[in-house]
């Protein structure tokens, strides 16, 4: 039978992957905003998962939030991209320093 | 039994094809190994009852999230071999925070296993409704009780739009012929614009 921990485990492996592909590609933007797509899948499959174990529906309303605010994420972060390899002709994270920061 | 060999499948697909999105060397594959990863998840939603997420995870993501870094992949020319240096070299630090991560997490589902924690029982109006399934009730609680969130929702997508379009869009010269000057046409009065003449008859008219 499958219970909630094999959901939380999954998802915790999930989010794991996710934070190691941010680790492992640190130069490649494109690779650093899809690991960020894994760990928010992760959150959302934890949230439905409680939500659907617990009976109650809250969980499933805000993983719809946790969708929408990831896709416009998604959406702004590409344009920033393209915009930034317009300029540099790169998308080496390691050459950001224009703000010296 | 039937969901168990399922609920593997699906779990062991994702982790899978997750791994590969982080793994494979170029970016398009690591987008198709999204979209598997995505589906997958999909099918642990619906496993458990979150048919409309689950479908909303196929069309916002696969449909829209994935095909949009599909574009960008595809439209921009980089020399992702480049990118991939340090790939080797941030191995062992990757793997180890990755590791202290994992580990913390185990601790935490063993801390929620031991069932000190109270969780949070549903109380009447978050509750599915009887007979009525998984859309339905997340349609009769998200235009009531969180409409307003909803309304909020839709106001960060638009911005998004507005933001990636003013970010990517293109400043031409606005000299360039072919292109309207809404400024100079506001600006133009009748008495400029235009002359009265009275022509006579059998000769042309000086302008």
């Amino acid at each position: 039978m499958i219970g909630i921990e094999h959901y939380i485990v999954v998802s915790a492996i999930l989010f794991v992957l996710g934070v190691l592909g941010i680790f492992l590609n640190r130069k490649n933007i494109i690779i650093i905003l899809m690991a960020i797509e894994l760990i928010l899948l992760s959150v959302n499959l934890n949230l439905v998962a409680f939500s659907a174990f617990l009976g109650d529906l809250t969980g499933q309303i805000f993983a719809m939030f946790v969708l929408a605010v990831a896709a416009s994420e998604a959406a702004i972060g590409l344009a920033i991209l393209v915009i930034y390899f317009r300029g540099r002709g790169t998308i080496a994270v390691d050459s950001v320093d224009r703000l010296k920061g | 039994m039937i969901q168990t060999f399922a609920f593997y499948l699906f779990a062991a697909f994702m982790i899978a094809s997750a791994v590969m999105v982080i793994m494979s060397r170029n970016p398009v594959h690591s987008v198709l190994w999204l979209i598997l990863a995505f589906f997958n998840a999909a099918g642990l939603m619906v496993l458990v009852g979150a048919e409309f997420i689950a479908m909303l995870l196929v069309i916002v993501y696969v449909g829209a999230v994935a095909v949009l870094f599909l574009f960008v992949v595809m439209m921009l020319d980089i020399d992702f071999a480049e990118l991939r240096a340090g790939f080797i070299r941030n191995f062992p630090l990757g793997i180890a925070i990755a590791l202290v991560l994992l580990a913390e997490l185990v601790l935490g589902i063993g801390a929620y296993r031991a069932g000190e924690i109270v969780l949070g029982t549903p109380t009447g109006t978050a509750a599915p409704l009887i007979g009525a399934g998984n859309t339905e009730s997340l349609g009769a609680l998200l235009y009531t009780d969180y409409l307003f969130l909803f309304e909020a929702t839709g106001l960060v997508l638009l911005v998004a739009m507005v933001g990636a379009i003013v970010l990517t869009l293109r400043e031409r010269d606005s000299a360039h012929r072919g292109h309207q000057n809404i400024g100079k046409q506001v600006r133009r009065n009748p008495d400029e614009a235009t002359v009265m003449k009275r022509p006579t008859i059998g000769k042309g008219i000086d302008l």
